[in-house]
């Protein structure tokens, strides 16, 4: 059986429709000793039955330890959406729940190749230069979390300093608790700096900007 | 739990526009604001609806049993109806934005976001609704994300096999309590009042988990303590008699809500707890601004009378716009 229902995957082929240029999921996974990693690996190739632009490629965690390094995947299951051009954006643990809104939501800006910011935020952005990793920790349970996931993913595709990963808490215990997570969304930029929250895109850019002096 | 996957319907209407000058202006786009904003674009009003989100605390709410015409309906999934009811018209949306200040001049409210963007119009409806009330003790603050949470839905999962404290005696305090039951290893249930406001149908059912929950009616929290990650707490009982430190690591609030006015505050009157004031025509103190829902004085908070009553200032609001012409 499908795990994305039929009025889910109508949908999502709606909005499909929208969709510009082509676009690769890439899964990491393994069929043991992970939650999740079965129904990341089905949503997967799920997802890229849904529109002819959107092929998908599975690797072995395991096996295609090359592959891993390339893409800097260090756990799993997880998800990169790349086109031509690997961008930094990630999904670590099964975006279901709520999530399942910012992986549609990251797919269709990926494959538009920019993301919707205002003009100001983009300016603010091209005046990065220094490498920034973005973390969010997330439940699927929470209503507020994708906002949070959807603007680190959209500053990821603009600034090609910015690389940013959703976390499913309850898939990674060991980084909750290296980074006390007790409330979500929780943001982790470059190991350092944190804050709690959804904030507006400016705000939320202020706090980047903040880390990246 | 059983893996779902949520699409909510898309929001993005057109941007709002800050040359124009907007019949109406909605503000909060919960039950009370979407409803008011179909209401306008079935009347033709030249209309703005800004929002921090779309759906209010009925994406909070797991479940819903009292909305007419859905037996049952998760809140989302209702929320996500009123959404697609609002698509159908090409109604101008800022969301995501924050209102920080709504202000009048001799002809025209002028509503500037927390952005920095500036808005103006003839009429406005406030329909921000609530949020959760602080506790107002020490340590709370600083504790929040880090043990203190207003959202079990959200943060629950954290606190498995852990020991929490849950605040209140409503029903939002016991739906908290049963859906921490599954997770914690314990459950303190701490309230200031000597009885329980919660319904008994919620009573019986937390009761239930007589093993796993300790009651402390009549209690009042002295201090959440920790540094940078919550360590436990000190309650008292409400005659001072009685201190007692629980070594919990959660302690969510869940003792009711404030109404979202401070926006407003210099400009419109408010009642004791907060609320704008109203008359049953959704009048506020000032001509031209009409407030609806939770965050109005209108008696009883729910759903139901909130999407009415966004439906009543919209068409009253639309009487003032026409004697205005
Ligand atoms: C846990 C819980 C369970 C509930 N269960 C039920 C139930 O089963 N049945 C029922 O009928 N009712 C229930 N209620 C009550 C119901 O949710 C409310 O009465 C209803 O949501 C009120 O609608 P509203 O539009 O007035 O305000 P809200 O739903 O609070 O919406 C206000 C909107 O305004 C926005 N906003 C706030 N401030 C600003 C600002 N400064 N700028 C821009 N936007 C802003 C908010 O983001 C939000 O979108 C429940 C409430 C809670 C908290």
């Amino acid at each position: 059986m499908a795990l994305l229902k039929d009025e889910v995957q109508n949908e999502v082929k709606e909005r499909f429709k929208k969709l510009s240029g082509s676009l690769r999921l890439v899964n990491f996974t393994q069929k043991l000793e992970c939650h999740h990693c079965e129904d990341t690996r089905r949503l997967t190739e799920e997802i890229a039955s849904l529109s002819p632009k959107i092929s998908a490629k599975v690797y072995n965690f395991a096996i295609d330890k090359e592959k891993a390094q390339q893409y800097k995947i260090d756990k799993i299951p997880a998800i990169v959406v790349e086109a031509e051009k690997d961008y930094g954006i990630r999904f670590f643990g099964i975006p279901g729940g709520y999530e399942f809104n910012s992986l549609i939501s990251s797919i269709i800006d990926v494959s538009r190749g920019a993301a919707d910011l205002s003009p100001e935020s983009k300016d603010k952005i091209s005046k990065i230069t220094k490498p920034l990793h973005i973390q969010v920790f997330v439940t699927l349970t929470c209503p507020y979390c994708p906002a949070a996931v959807q603007m680190a993913h959209k500053l990821a595709l603009e600034s090609e300093y910015i690389t940013s990963d959703m976390i499913e808490s309850a898939e990674f215990p060991h980084l909750t608790n290296k980074y006390q997570v007790m409330g979500v969304p929780k943001i982790v930029i470059n190991e350092k700096f944190g804050f709690e929250g959804a904030l507006p895109e400016s705000a939320f850019l202020d706090e980047i900007m903040k880390a990246s002096k | 739990m059983e893996l779902d996957f949520v699409l909510s319907k898309e929001e993005k209407g057109p941007a709002g526009k800050t040359e124009l000058i907007y019949d109406l202006a909605i503000i909060g786009g919960g039950p009370a604001g979407m409803t008011a904003a179909v209401y306008a674009a079935r009347k033709k009003l030249k209309t703005l609806l800004i929002s921090k989100d779309l759906g209010g605390q009925v994406l909070w709410t797991t479940e819903v049993e009292n909305y007419m015409g859905y037996q049952y309906i998760q809140g989302r999934q209702l929320m996500d109806k009123f959404k697609e009811q609002v698509r159908q018209f090409p109604i101008d949306q800022e969301i995501g934005e924050e209102v920080q200040k709504l202000s009048k001049d001799e002809k025209f409210f002028a509503i500037l976001t927390r952005t920095g963007k500036k808005f103006r119009a003839k009429a406005v409806i406030i329909a921000s609704g609530k949020r959760s009330r602080p506790l107002n003790v020490p340590g709370e603050k600083r504790l929040i994300g880090r043990g203190v949470s207003y959202c079990s839905i959200c943060d629950a999962p954290f606190f498995e096999g852990k020991e929490v404290a849950v605040i209140g005696g409503g029903n939002s305090a016991f739906e908290a309590a049963l859906d921490l039951v599954k997770i914690a290893s314990r459950i303190y249930l701490i309230d200031i009042a000597s009885s329980w406001r919660a319904d008994s149908i919620l009573v019986e059912q937390i009761e239930k988990e007589k093993k796993k929950v300790t009651f402390f009616p009549a209690h009042r929290i002295k201090e959440i303590e920790g540094k940078d990650k919550l360590q436990g707490m000190t309650i008292e009982s409400s005659n001072r008699k009685e201190t007692k430190h629980l070594s919990v690591q959660g302690v969510f609030i869940e003792i009711g809500l404030v109404p979202n006015s401070e926006f407003a505050r210099s400009l419109v009157k408010l009642n004791q707890i907060g609320e704008i004031v109203v008359d049953c025509s959704n009048h506020t103190s000032i001509p031209g601004l009409f407030a609806a829902g939770d965050v109005s004085s209108v008696p009883e908070k729910q759903i139901i009378i909130a999407a009415g009553e966004g439906a009543k200032a919209t068409l009253i609001a639309h009487q003032y716009l026409m004697r205005l012409k």
